[in-house]
């Protein structure tokens, strides 16, 4: 036999040099084949965390709420009434790029077992997706593929996907960032299931779809650039079966809440050889399996292609010896395998046997511990040149109204109507605000489960239900969801950008009058080994560190994606630090969406007016608008430039709990955050739903359209009744929020009239609202427009509501 | 009235259906695949989803479920039977209802709210409404592009068996409101006797105040007494 240090295998599996050196002196030997596959999955960097681990110590995960920080497959917290929330985030890049359809659908799959693992009914999805510049013909392509397999795999399970983000930017193009994010309830948090084995003894079963050849090396295939040749790794991606996904959710479900199993751990990345270390490796036990008992659907596969492989819809489950057979008969019941293959035990070693043949043994102490790198981290030369400009140089428009319509019709604001409809979001009867309605998403908490188990009972008649503490005649629970990142803000300032994401997201949920309670999030960077690439990720962590310490959010999940590079230069994708969060409402009937809704209400902008005072404000604040890093001025001039927007974390908190508690005390009848476009983006979103027009007057100093389109943080748009005036101002004096009456909401068919008022004179423009709907919503249909247009429904969702 | 909620596998509205069946006050039960005894229930409830996962033809292999064998003895002895979406597809692959379901002409899902116009209140699943009543509930379909020969077409509009039709918020039945290319912007069927409804919108999903609407919840009360 060739020995391992004269042919270099490891290196062929992405090994280095000295991690060879460590395993070999680990083992006091040479590792076989089998037994360098395994390292080479658990130490890759998807697997491992080697590049990320020690920087993400530095978030904060505690709080009186968490019931479960990182470290398993998905975090938890407490939302009241006996209630727990799960959330998590995962990226799905490289397979997407390459695969786009079964790529995202398989990212949806993943992530869907990492909720209902933890023993939770998963309520919906999210997904936050970034492509290049989408008149591409081939990101027109990966968009496509990427939204109808999330849609197949999602609406197929019979979970909502409600709330995300979709943009567009020239660095994305060969590699898209597809990050997918999954919410589940627990109606009883003594149910809550983790991956762990147990006692020695406990039986290890294989459950649910047999185990093939494909995803073989997925995991260190997503921790690669992507080249010019990475077509040929399209074996290395998964191939979905939703069918079989909702099965094992209900299969799974039923187990866990029969409390049948020790501890269940999701198969994901790197396959059993990963679930079962890590289910170890937590327990510090070891395990024994037994390759030839995994059921297959192909013969002849070798150990390594047994443990590496990534076939989905698969679970480990470790279970007591007389709970084997009640287990193997739910499965059964629907359809599914529930094999034992191997037990636990005290030795702390993964011993795999093959026919009775023992092909592998290693310590598992070793497998889940890879070398923790922390690599040379360097600011590029390139920062100071790119936060350099001279806003007044920028060219004005002619005719504010025409650079509105403009706006609206950018891919990067324009409604995402074409993606979100192709998603069934109102499946399972919770979404309150669904997609385009809010800046978050609602979905409420049933106070009874409707139905209970499927099988038993069978003649009791009546609904079999848990119920909700507190109970029906009470308000029943909300929660908001959302996921946001402004990746051109990162490219900018990376420290910046990220506490801007996380403020941006709490903002969002506050829209809706929801409190923020927990973040997972999902981190895309390029190569870690790059100096300036981990001075991005570093900078980034330490931004959303500092921004959830200041808000009180604790981060209870998340994901870290490196390597997001593509073409012969392997250049990096912006750096993207995605964060999705989730907050609550205790009666989730008063939950508020962004629209205008009723004629002769006032108008009031909440957060500063004018970024003139804040100290650090992004470039162009002297003329009247932060317009650094902004849609605005990539619109005008081509080019992402400047220093973007600055966010004050203490006005941030205050603005938010000032809105939150207005939406409480119903004292406003709709709120918007102002992003992405600024305050005139944000107007004509108040308007389109209900097709109401506004008359709005708008004081700064400097230029009109860096006013209307400048993206200074901390903002919000709120509607109310004139009777509410003195209360709103009154509260907001009191919690230091600077408010002002800017104009009212006109009747329906009525244009947005808007005149901007400055030191050097006054500029008026109207647009007509319809004009305003067909910009912002013909823009995306209009590029896929050899896809049928069909009835475009404008208006349809928020005035006929 | 005591109604049975049937469970594909692979179903996923079989849980909503029965929280409105019980909103509106009904006695609601599961009834699993593999099954054949309805247990004495008076309307059986086909849902929506992917029953068996819909890779063959939706509803192709449901149809041959032992199940289906008693819903459609039931139907035959005059029972109520609603098939809503995916169930829908199922009442058509039975033979409980004519005509075929194509993918929608956008070729692509689509989940949206539509409105609809009420054709025939003569049937117990829509004697509450009055007849011509625009309402309005989503649809969440790939495969829902109903299509029949013209006999069957000319035959189900002589006989008022096209109970909704889908149309703009002013009731009229346009093109543009069509949402997936059905032959006359037909969204439901029922058979002659009335007591068999097919349908591609989803009333389980606007039955409450706080989901956008009830216009769905006066299907289910319907079925009261």
């Amino acid at each position: 036999m060739v020995t391992q240090s004269s042919s270099k295998l490891w290196r062929k599996m992405g090994l280095r040099d000295s991690e060879y050196e460590l395993i070999t002196s680990t083992l006091g030997r040479e590792p076989n084949e089998t037994e360098l596959g395994l390292y080479s999955a658990m130490w890759s960097e998807h697997c491992g965390y080697k590049h990320s681990k020690a920087y993400l110590r530095l978030l904060p995960s505690q709080a009186p709420h968490v019931l479960q920080g990182p470290g398993e497959n998905a975090g938890i917290v407490d939302i009241g009434r006996g209630v727990a929330v799960v959330l998590k985030m995962e990226s799905h890049n490289h397979p997407s790029a390459v695969e786009p359809f079964q790529g995202a659908a398989t990212g949806v799959g993943g992530i869907l077992r990492d909720i209902f693992t933890m023993g939770a009914r998963p309520i919906c999805f999210l997904d936050s997706l970034r492509f290049g510049p989408p008149e591409d013909e081939v990101v027109k392509y990966l968009m496509a593929g990427v939204v109808s397999g999330i849609s197949a795999y999602g609406n197929c399970v019979g979970i909502p996907t409600v709330a995300g983000e979709v943009a567009f930017h020239g660095p994305f193009k060969g590699n898209p960032l597809v990050n997918v994010m999954c919410v589940g309830i627990i109606r009883d948090p003594s149910t809550i299931a983790r991956g762990i084995t147990g006692e020695p003894g406990n039986v290890v079963m294989v459950v649910g779809s047999k185990t093939g050849r494909d995803g073989i090396r997925g995991a260190a295939f997503a921790s690669e650039g992507l080249g010019s040749d990475s077509e040929k790794d399209r074996p290395s991606v998964q191939v979905g079966d939703p069918f079989t996904g909702k099965l094992l959710i209900e299969a799974c479900l039923e187990v866990i809440e029969k409390r049948l199993v020790v501890g269940i751990q999701d198969m994901g990345a790197a396959g059993l050889i990963s679930s079962a270390s890590e289910m170890a490796g937590k327990s510090k036990t070891g395990m024994v399996i037994n390759l030839d008992l995994v059921p297959r659907r192909e013969a002849g596969m070798t150990p390594y292609e047994v443990m590496l492989s990534e076939s989905q819809e698969r679970m480990l489950i470790v279970a007591r010896p007389e709970k084997v057979e009640e287990i193997r008969e739910h499965f059964g019941r629907w359809g599914l395998d529930a094999t034992p293959v191997g037990e636990v035990t005290d030795s702390g070693m993964l011993q795999l046997f093959d026919k009775g043949e023992l092909v592998a043994e290693v310590p598992v102490g070793s497998l889940v511990n890879p070398p923790v790198y922390d690599p040379p981290a360097e600011r590029p030369d390139y920062i100071p040149d790119l936060q350099e400009l001279d806003p007044a140089r920028v060219p004005e428009p002619q005719d504010l109204g025409k650079a509105l319509l403009s706006i609206l019709a950018r891919p990067n604001i324009a409604s995402k109507r074409w993606v979100y409809e192709q998603y069934d979001y109102s499946v399972g009867t919770d979404t309150v605000i669904g997609p385009g309605r809010s800046d978050a998403c609602v979905m409420r908490v049933k106070h009874v489960l409707p139905g209970g188990s499927y099988f038993e009972d069978p003649d009791a008649g009546a609904a079999q239900s848990t119920l909700i503490r507190e109970g029906p005649g009470h308000p029943e629970l909300g929660i908001a969801v959302t996921t946001d990142c402004n990746a051109r803000y990162c490219y900018l300032d990376p420290g910046r950008g990220a506490m801007q994401a996380v403020a941006e997201a709490a903002r969002n949920l506050s829209m809706t009058g929801a409190r923020p309670l927990a973040i997972t999030d999902c981190l895309n960077f390029g190569n870690p080994e790059k100096p300036h690439v981990y001075w991005q990720f570093q900078e980034c962590v330490k931004g959303i560190a500092h921004a959830a310490r200041a808000l009180s959010i604790p981060v209870v999940s998340g994901n870290v994606s490196f390597y997001n590079e593509c073409g012969d230069g392997r250049a990096a994708v912006w750096p993207t630090p995605v964060i999705g969060m989730v907050g609550g409402l205790e009666d989730v009937s008063r939950a508020c969406a962004s629209a205008f809704s009723r004629e002769g209400d006032v108008i009031i902008l909440v957060g500063p007016e004018s970024p003139g005072d804040l100290p650090g404000a992004g470039s162009g604040a002297e003329l009247g608008g932060e317009i650094g890093g902004s849609e605005y001025l990539e619109m005008v001039t081509g080019e992402a430039r400047g220093k973007p927007p600055v966010v004050d974390l203490e006005l941030e908190g205050r603005m938010q709990a000032l809105v939150r508690s207005l939406i409480t005390q119903g004292k406003v009848r709709s709120a918007h955050d102002l992003s992405d476009g600024g305050l005139g983006v944000a107007l004509a979103e108040c308007c389109i739903p209900g097709d109401f027009g506004a008359e709005v007057v708008v004081e700064g100093h400097g230029r009109p359209d860096f006013i209307l389109f400048g993206e200074t943080q901390s903002r919000a748009l709120v509607s109310a009744g004139e009777e509410e005036l003195p209360s709103i101002y009154d509260e907001a004096r009191r919690m230091g929020v600077p408010v002002r009456a800017i104009g009212r909401v006109k009747g329906r068919g009525s244009p947005l009239a808007v005149e901007v008022k400055t030191g050097e004179g006054l500029t008026r423009f109207e647009v007509p609202v319809s004009r305003l709907r067909d910009a912002w919503e013909g823009a995306i249909p209009s590029i896929f427009d050899d896809m049928d247009r069909g009835d475009s429904g404008g208006g349809d969702d928020g005035a006929g509501v | 009235m005591k109604i049975g909620v049937v469970v594909f596998p692979g179903s996923n509205c079989d849980r909503d259906c029965f929280f409105a069946g019980a909103l509106a006050g009904h006695e609601m039960r599961f009834l699993w695949h593999q099954e054949r005894d309805l247990h004495n229930v008076d309307c059986v409830i086909l849902p929506g989803g992917f029953s068996y996962g819909d890779y063959l033809r939706a509803g192709a292999i449901a149809r041959f479920s032992p199940i289906i064998e008693e819903v459609i003895a039931h139907a035959r002895r005059g029972g109520l039977v609603l098939g809503i979406c995916n169930g829908f597809q199922v009442l058509l692959e039975a033979g409980l209802l004519p005509g075929a379901m194509l993918p929608n002409k956008s070729l692509k899902f689509v989940s949206k709210p539509v409105h609809l116009r009420v054709e025939n209140t003569s049937t117990p699943f829509t004697r509450l409404f009055d007849r011509g009543t625009v309402i309005r509930l989503p649809i969440a379909h790939g495969l829902g592009n109903f299509y029949a020969d013209k006999d069957t077409l000319d035959r189900l509009e002589g006989e008022g068996r096209v109970v909704f039709r889908y149309c703009d918020r002013n009731g009229n039945p346009d093109e543009a409101h069509n949402p997936n290319g059905s032959l006359n912007n037909i969204a439901g069927i029922c058979n002659e006797e009335g007591n068999v409804l097919g349908m591609m919108p989803h009333p389980e999903r606007a039955s409450e105040e706080i989901l956008g609407g009830t216009d769905g919840l006066v299907i289910f009360r319907s079925l009261l007494s």
